[in-house]
């Protein structure tokens, strides 16, 4: 039971995870980017649309390769969700528009253009069921390694995920590491923290800009192709992710902008999102006030956080404002 | 001399628009030597430097490095030829430490290890007498600590021609002291040190030689051993200028605001202020010279209620019952009613007076919105006002609805001098009312100065050009270092008398015996 909660838990929140660790990147040169729940959608349907194209260019479901199911719908959300992440930079940092209307316009715009095209499959496939499923893609992305579930607990724990859940720690890993220990990561939250400072040190502040929020973006976008493809078993229904995207952005200020600390929390953010399920006869009404429990985390960590005032555990000083040399 | 000269600056010319920022200098710096550039402010000395560290590119001229004649197009070319500029406003990630401020641009090649920085940090610390703690994060830094850093900064990235923009300007004379040392060293050990000045003694007990610049123009060299203060001061200030500004003899002057030993002290416990005591009277125009930041912006604030007195008294006889208030326990807002107004106009004209994105009625309105008496806005007034403003002061604009920041630099000068007079103050404190106005705008101003001390009202004017101080006040208070170190008699004064006491601390030369 308590093994079957964590496995829950991470499996919930792994496209947190990613989305966490995405914005943690583009947070760090300074754009606060809240199109990252736009992103995340739209890096789901793009992996929906490749392997839903994938799938019906086959002959049978049975002479799919597993090479390609994963290869072309990561691809095309490695696309999808670059292409945002390009808009966005090329919006908030060439034309140095407002962050957090860019952002929001970018989820806005995201949500329709997913449940845009997700409506467009469905209406292909001419099924009665409001969703498209992609059984197929599905199980190559979600094969785990064949001894997992002889090890018993430890097994199901640290054993059972498909290879995205472990690309999600690895990631988050290696950005805690560059972010701490090379060069690229101290010149990227030198651009974060005092981009003025950046530029005198000739640091091209526009270009570490532009990357972190595009791998950022990328990054994030890879949660939603996640949700899809392992989640929710390769069924794709119109706004089924919910408000995950909010919850990725959440756990940023929660890890205090640290990747390696959004590990743990997006494992506690997804034990908190269901626990629910796992507390016998809670009314509907109840259930609603638990899946508020993160958010409460959250605001709780920000009062923490603020009250200790340590300059450490601050969001970069510059984040959320534009940069022009021009302007000292 | 001029084979081994590290750097040499050959008949340089830079414009601004139609401002000469430098016309037509030359002057050289050798290794083992350090160097003063001396001048008022305005007389393009950062300007100067900032072409040597690849900021700004000369119009005109050449810069040669060691003899050979180099292109410095970027401040990343000025780093390859080891240029090293320290800078006023420090450039440092505050939540960085020491060492990651200091590799952070260095070009450094290899595996990032912070450890290995941090121990060649302190190596070059050592060499040198510098005391840092390279893991110290720079936000638990003091004025001097940052500074520090951002000399080894240089240092580390190999400088051996350095150069610093009012270096001691932020220091106490401790640690002035303690930097001419580090910089004695530095000079000792064969660099060429490029320090910009106006301070006179500091000039005299560090430098080899002084250049010295006025109003953009390169005045001469000479040997530190061989000259004095009073030539030096001579060099910067120059011959007297007539401009035939009207003053009137002040009528039955009456003593309207006293200062009375104020003190103040910033929130980083620099002391801003110390001991000032003047007083303003009725009917006479009270200049205040001093080089910029000595203290000007915090005396006028505080007399305007904006600035926390440490101790001291500000008291005001209002003309009208009698009585006298202690403007100490008073509101901005109660200090305004009393007939006491601040037209504050630094760098920022739009930060503190006017409202960029407001037009002028709406900008006239900031000062009588608390009039109204119904829900609804009373514009017809405030519009009055602004019709009779821009018609009487000139002011170019399209209409009274044009947002203010549309509105060039002089004209918002205009509508905000007008507004505070428009009030009729008792006492008128105007900042650098001219600044960016060409002579026609200037000339405006002062006539509005000298209606406003006709009408007996006590005029304060911080101003920067000395002849104007001299041809326009009654009396001038020259302030240093947030002391007042005189009051003259305008019309008796010289250029010289002003500019010795502007760069004088009072106490003398602490920095020479600490």
């Amino acid at each position: 039971m308590i093994a079957a909660f964590i496995q829950r838990a991470v499996v919930q929140g792994i496209p947190l995870l990613f989305g966490s660790t995405g914005e943690i990147i583009t947070e760090k040169s300074g754009n606060l980017n809240l199109g990252i729940p736009g992103i995340m959608y739209v890096g789901g349907i793009s992996g929906v649309i490749g392997a839903f194209l994938y799938e019906h260019s086959l002959p049978s479901p049975e002479s799919i390769n597993p090479f390609l199911a994963v290869a072309i719908p990561m691809l095309s959300c490695v696309l999808g969700s670059l292409l945002m992440g390009l808009l966005y930079a090329f919006l908030t940092v060439t034309l140095r528009a407002n962050q957090n209307v860019t952002g929001l316009a970018l989820t806005t715009f995201g949500t329709g253009f997913g449940n845009f095209f997700g409506g467009s499959l469905i209406k292909l496939v001419k099924t009665d069921m409001p969703s498209i499923s992609l059984t197929a893609t599905s199980g190559c992305f979600r094969q785990t390694l064949p001894f997992a579930d002889k090890l018993g607990w430890f097994g199901d724990i640290f054993l059972s995920y498909s290879f995205l859940a472990y690309l999600a720690v690895i990631l988050a890993l290696v950005s805690s590491f560059v972010l701490n220990h090379t060069w690229v990561g101290l010149r990227l939250r030198a651009v974060g923290e005092d981009p003025t400072t950046a530029d005198a040190a000739g640091i091209s502040v526009g270009r570490y800009k532009y990357f972190a929020t595009c791998i950022g973006s990328v990054i994030a976008g890879m949660g939603g192709l996640y949700y899809v493809m392992d989640y929710a078993c390769g069924v794709w229904s119109n706004d089924g992710f919910g408000d995950r995207g909010w919850l990725a952005i959440a756990l940023v200020i929660f890890a205090v902008w640290k990747p390696n600390m959004s590990i743990l929390g997006s494992i506690l953010f997804g034990g908190l999102f269901i626990v629910h399920n796992y507390i016998q006869s809670l009314g509907v009404s109840i259930q609603e006030i638990f899946k508020m429990l993160p958010y409460v985390v959250t605001i709780i960590v920000l009062v923490i956080v603020s009250m200790r005032k340590r300059r450490e555990s601050q969001p970069p000083a510059h984040l959320g404002l534009p940069y022009f040399r021009e302007e000292r | 001399m001029g084979a081994t000269a590290a750097v040499e600056l050959r008949h340089i010319t830079k414009t601004f628009g139609s401002v000469v920022a430098n016309k037509d200098v030359s002057l050289t710096v050798n290794r083992g030597e350090i160097l003063s550039v001396l001048g008022e402010n305005g007389s393009g000395k950062t300007t100067l430097m900032n072409m040597i560290s690849g900021i700004y590119f000369p119009d005109d001229g050449q810069i040669l490095i060691d003899g050979k004649e180099v292109v410095i197009r970027s401040p990343k070319d000025a780093f390859d030829f080891k240029i090293g500029m320290i800078y006023q406003h420090f450039k440092l990630v505050d939540v960085f430490s020491a060492a990651e401020n200091i590799v952070l641009g260095s070009g450094e090649k290899g595996r990032f290890n912070i450890r290995r920085s941090a121990k060649r940090v302190k190596e070059i610390s050592e060499q040198y007498g510098f005391e840092i703690d390279p893991m110290k994060k720079i936000y638990e830094m003091s004025v001097s600590e940052k500074q520090t850093v951002e000399i080894i900064k240089v240092l580390y990235r190999g400088a051996d021609i350095l150069i610093l923009d009012e270096p001691t300007a932020v220091l106490t004379p401790q640690e002035t002291q303690k930097l001419f040392r580090v910089l004695r060293r530095m000079r000792d050990d064969g660099k060429a040190i490029i320090i910009i000045t106006h301070k006179l003694h500091e000039v005299l007990s560090l430098s080899d030689r002084v250049s010295v610049l006025r109003k953009g123009e390169y005045v001469g060299t000479v040997m530190t051993a061989e000259t004095n203060e009073a030539e030096l001061t001579e060099m910067m200030v120059g011959k007297k200028i007539s401009l035939n500004i009207d003053r009137g003899e002040p009528k039955d002057p009456e003593d309207r605001l006293v200062v009375d030993h104020v003190n103040c002290v910033s929130r980083d416990g620099v002391q801003l202020l110390s001991d000032v005591s003047f007083t303003a009277r009725s009917g006479e125009i009270l200049g205040i010279a001093g080089i910029a930041g000595s203290g000007q912006r915090e005396l006028l604030e505080a007399i305007a209620g904006l600035q926390h007195l440490e101790n001291g008294e500000i008291l005001y006889r209002n003309p009208q019952t009698g009585s006298t208030d202690n403007l100490r326990d008073k509101t901005p807002l109660q200090i305004r009613e009393l007939g006491v107004r601040l037209s504050f106009v630094p760098e920022d004209r739009l930060g503190m007076g006017l409202v960029g994105n407001m037009d002028i009625v709406d900008n006239m309105m900031l000062r009588s919105y608390r009039k109204g008496k119904s829900f609804f806005l009373e514009r017809k007034e405030p519009k009055g006002l602004a019709d009779r403003i821009i018609e009487q002061l000139e002011v170019v604009t399209p209409d009274v609805n044009t947002p203010v920041r549309r509105l060039s630099g002089g004209n918002v000068q205009k509508v905000l001098v007008g507004r505070e007079i428009a009030a009729s103050p008792t006492v008128l404190m105007a900042a650098y009312p001219v600044r960016g106005l060409d002579i026609n705008s200037s000339y405006l101003i002062y006539n509005l100065l000298n209606q406003q001390k006709e009408k007996g009202v006590a005029v304060i004017f911080v101003g920067e050009d000395l002849d104007v101080l001299l041809e326009l006040c009654d009396r001038i208070l020259v302030i240093g270092s947030g002391q007042v170190t005189g009051i003259l008699d305008a019309r008796s004064a010289t250029k010289e008398q002003i500019g010795l006491l502007m760069t004088k601390t009072n106490g003398g030369d602490a920095c020479e015996h600490a």
